[in-house]
């Protein structure tokens, strides 16, 4: 077991504050047949959330079959040998909890939130479906009108997200991550029992999944009921290596409109191609953390000093990147053009003010700013023992380690601006983007 | 295992009544009251304001002037523009949230204990020297008008201002609290002002702290930043006559899936039925698998991903309300179970087990909600705002558990109007006449 006070090292640097924030009391060890757990205490209040994460996410998926990570997680609320359909959410909600569950590229997590007295009963109905779901046909039928009607209402009712969807598809020529996690219609319309199932027993496996407890329990508690519940379930000996088609080089820029009679407010998106934060080696996907801090992460950040403020061609303007990711993630840029501003205007004012801050370096004092609002940021999460193993789930679903996800707030903290700088420039070439303009049907291209 | 869930049952009943958020009554030295929840553990102060009012108190020519003003408070104060304030804002890592609704504007901050001080001279600023600068107020105008823009092209946006409008009418809950695109458009500094002047003023104030802080940091803290807000504000409006027939009416919008507002008249929040109405309404459709409208909807018959009802009980009305989604050739079907069920809890009740199964859920998912100090600041301003008294937390349960299946029923009778029952429907529906 490593009892790691995760944030003391963070608080030894010379900079102002916190010297006084105290650590979060974070466990991790690993059972015999391979999962993973991670407990982090807080006893404020007795209550725990239960989560199982599965490293198995849309990404995993088989050709042809895109939705079905998701759509088993639904399934998984369906009957097992002792349950009947139905009957775990029943089960949390007359204890007084509340479950759910998600799925994203490389991961799917389900959990409860629940007095934590109710801790021995979660595990017991969760390890009970990781092995023992019985689907019906008809809950095949049911619950496939259902995603359908979840696509409608997350997708093709949202002309945002269709256009997010053609953006990805575009960005990833080779990598499943170009494939939406809900699923293509056409592919989602034609799931069935087989590629659930098939799905189910290749994943759905103690050494393919992650147990992370938080709240007001005791790590050696949480130790015996996972050995007891988990500890019994035989590792899956066939479970496949994560192997997935990477993206070639890209060596050509890619652009693409989506327009809509249902847009509003027309805007335009960019993307790169980016690297993820990666076990033992974070230090460019820190630097692009800051960078999209820098660029775009607030009123006081570069795109909207420039665009919103000075040149007033933007009503907004941001930036994003998400570090936690198996493979190749995106670095991306957004703004949405003021009034009488067009699509066009609103770009090159973009790549002009991306390329200005490149050229004037990273203002030292904006960079300050932000790295004090991140040691903030640790004792804020302190108030949410949920969002910190929220973290830990995440980041061992998707490639890191304990290690790295303890690492991770120094590693920010040593970043320099020369640095952010450096990993601009290799991330924010031409030949690597994306740009889509999301337009009304009707709008003239200026 | 089901023998097991069984006792478990029995030991959750019981379990004493959680009610470990000890809640102490400051009153400051200038005479502002709050309610404070003291916890050391984290070195931090979550606080919550709230001015009752929101954005009814616009003037029928001046809708949005509240909802603008608000966004426009951190949009510079005192000797700060804009930029200059959200720099030190950034430097503090304080957050200050502004959010204008229906019945209230709130301010909800959280800083850390080591710079409480300067961040509390930088909010007393922001409060009590707003700039309303006209670069600032041109800019936010253009974000609300966008914002505006894009919600006249969603469905459910749609749908609101097309049931507000019909439930409401002339009332201010009968319009947007945005503001319309003309309305917005042509409302001038003084309009802000005098919305700012109108909101903030102490008749009206409910305050919630919770964390690292003691009752005289608190009082002291209050005072700097609420003590010279005049005593008065603006009237509030009278209540609302709240008028919905049955029937459906569709709003024509070309996009995939139809999107569906239901409600009829409610239940207010301080009427001796209230949480008879509540346990009904967790039962219907309060959000999990579990309610009847789930269950019928989704499970049965998979028409939608979500269906939901939930009471509405506002300061100057009260309405009960639902919502679903299905495509264009499904919501019919949907519609119909959905009035069926209310038709059905109407005149046949619900069971023994379906209360039981509530009230175990209501009464063991409330302690679930006291999780971080926003969330309990935040339910300490709402409570006091509610009028409740300040041991409700300890009682709350007892009052579910207090409930018996006549009541239910008999509420049931009362409230269920199915025939009252509006379905405002926003996209292309199949068979369905409005």
């Amino acid at each position: 077991m490593i009892r790691s006070l995760v944030g003391g090292a963070a608080m030894a640097l010379t900079l102002p504050v916190l010297a006084s924030a105290e650590d979060e009391a974070v466990t991790t060890f690993s059972l015999e047949n391979g999962m993973d757990v991670v407990v982090v205490e807080d006893h404020r209040a007795p209550v725990v959330q239960h989560m199982v994460w599965y490293r198995a996410g849309s990404a995993d998926e088989p050709v042809g079959s895109s939705g079905v990570a998701h759509y088993l997680e639904h399934l998984l609320f369906k009957a097992t040998d002792t349950l009947e359909s139905g009957e775990l959410s029943a089960t949390v909600a007359a204890n007084g909890g509340q479950d759910n569950a998600f799925t994203s590229y490389d991961y799917t997590a389900y959990y409860q939130r629940v007095a934590a007295d109710r801790l021995d009963l979660m595990m017991r109905m969760e390890a009970d479906r990781m092995r023992n779901i019985r689907l019906t046909e008809r809950d095949i039928e049911t619950e496939r009108d259902v995603i359908l009607e979840e696509r409608n209402q997350r997708t093709e009712n949202n002309p945002r997200a269709l256009f997010g969807e053609q953006l990805r598809a575009a960005q990833y020529l080779n990598h499943r991550y170009g494939v939406p996690i809900i699923g293509w219609r056409h592919e989602m319309e034609e799931l069935d029992m087989d590629d659930a199932l098939s799905f189910y027993q290749t994943y759905y496996a103690p050494n393919n999944a992650i147990l992370v407890v938080t709240g007001d329990v005791d790590p050696e508690e949480v130790r015996a009921l996972a050995e007891e519940h988990y500890g019994a379930i035989p590792a899956n000996p066939d479970l496949p290596e994560r192997l997935r088609s990477q993206e070639p080089p890209q060596t050509a820029a890619r652009r693409l409109t989506y327009k809509d009679p249902r847009v509003a407010q027309p805007y335009v998106q960019r993307s790169y191609l980016a690297p993820e934060r990666n076990p033992g080696d974070q230090k460019t996907a820190a630097a692009l953390y800051l960078l999209s801090e820098l660029l775009g992460g607030g009123t006081t950040s570069y795109l909207n000093e420039t665009l919103q403020f000075d040149q007033k061609k933007a009503v907004y303007a941001g930036a994003s990147y998400g570090g936690v990711s198996l493979d190749d993630t995106s670095f991306n840029l957004f703004v949405v053009p003021s009034e009488g501003v067009s699509l066009q205007q609103a770009e090159d004012a973009m790549d002009q003010a991306v390329a200005d801050f490149i050229a004037a370096g990273v203002n030292q004092a904006d960079l300050d700013r932000i790295k004090m609002q991140l040691r903030a940021a640790q004792v804020y999460a302190r108030d949410n023992v949920d969002g910190i193993g929220n973290r830990y789930g995440r980041a061992l679903a998707s490639g890191l380690t304990v290690q790295d996800v303890q690492d991770w707030p120094d590693v920010l903290q040593a970043v320099t601006g020369e640095e952010i700088i450096a990993a601009a420039r290799e991330v924010l070439q031409p030949e690597t983007s994306v740009t889509g303009w999301l337009m009304r049907d009707e709008e003239v291209t200026q | 295992m089901r023998a097991f869930l069984t006792t478990c049952l029995f030991l959750f009943l019981a379990l004493p009544v959680w009610a470990e958020v000890e809640i102490k009554e400051v009153t400051s030295p200038k005479g502002i009251k709050a309610w404070l929840v003291e916890d050391h553990s984290i070195p931090f102060t979550a606080l919550e304001f709230r001015f009752r009012g929101g954005t009814s108190l616009d003037a029928p020519d001046k809708r949005g002037a509240v909802y603008l003003m608000t966004g426009l408070i951190e949009e510079g104060a005192g000797d700060l523009d804009a930029r200059a304030y959200a720099r030190e804002l950034e430097a503090l890592a304080a957050s200050f949230d502004y959010d204008a609704s229906d019945d209230t504007v709130s301010i909800s901050a959280r800083f850390l204990s080591e710079n409480r001080d300067e961040v509390a001279d930088l909010l007393r600023t922001t409060l009590h020297q707003p700039r309303f600068e006209s670069d600032a107020v041109e800019r936010v105008r253009a974000q609300v008008l966008s914002g505006l823009r894009s919600d006249a092209k969603n469905p459910n946006d749609i749908a609101g201002r097309a049931f507000s409008q019909m439930a409401y009418g002339d009332h201010p809950y009968g319009a947007d609290g945005k503001g319309t695109l003309d309305s917005v458009s042509a409302l001038t500094r003084d309009d802000i002002v005098a919305a700012y002047e109108g909101v903030f003023a102490r008749d009206r104030l409910y305050v919630g702290a919770v964390g690292d802080i003691t009752a005289e940091e608190l009082g002291v803290l209050l005072d700097k930043l609420l003590a010279d807000f005049p005593e008065t504000g603006a009237p509030i409006p009278g209540k609302a006559d709240v008028t919905i027939d049955g029937g459906v009416s569709v709003v024509e919008f070309d996009t995939p899936q139809s999107v569906a507002l239901f409600g009829q008249k409610g239940i207010d929040r301080h009427d001796p039925d209230f949480f008879a109405a509540y346990i009904l309404n967790q039962i219907m459709g309060g959000g999990s698998l579990e309610s009847r409208l789930m269950r019928e909807v989704r499970e049965e018959r998979g028409l939608t991903y979500g269906v939901y009802s939930y009471l509405v009980p506002k300061d100057l009305a009260s309405v009960y309300m639902g919502s679903v989604a299905s495509g264009n050739d499904r919501i019919a079907e949907a519609i119909t179970v959905v009035r069926d069920q209310w038709a059905d809890i109407a005149e046949n009740g619900v069971t023994q087990k379906e209360l039981d199964d509530a009230k175990t859920y209501l009464t063991g998912a409330y302690p679930l909600r006291f999780d971080g100090n926003s969330r309990i600041a935040s339910i300490l301003a709402g409570m006091q705002m509610d009028d409740l008294p300040i041991d409700y937390i300890a009682t709350r349960n007892d009052k579910v558990n207090a409930v018996t299946l006549e009541d239910v029923n008999r509420v049931a009778g009362e409230l269920l109007d199915p025939e009252g029952l509006h379905f405002t429907v926003v996209g292309k529906p199949v068979g369905l006449d409005g």
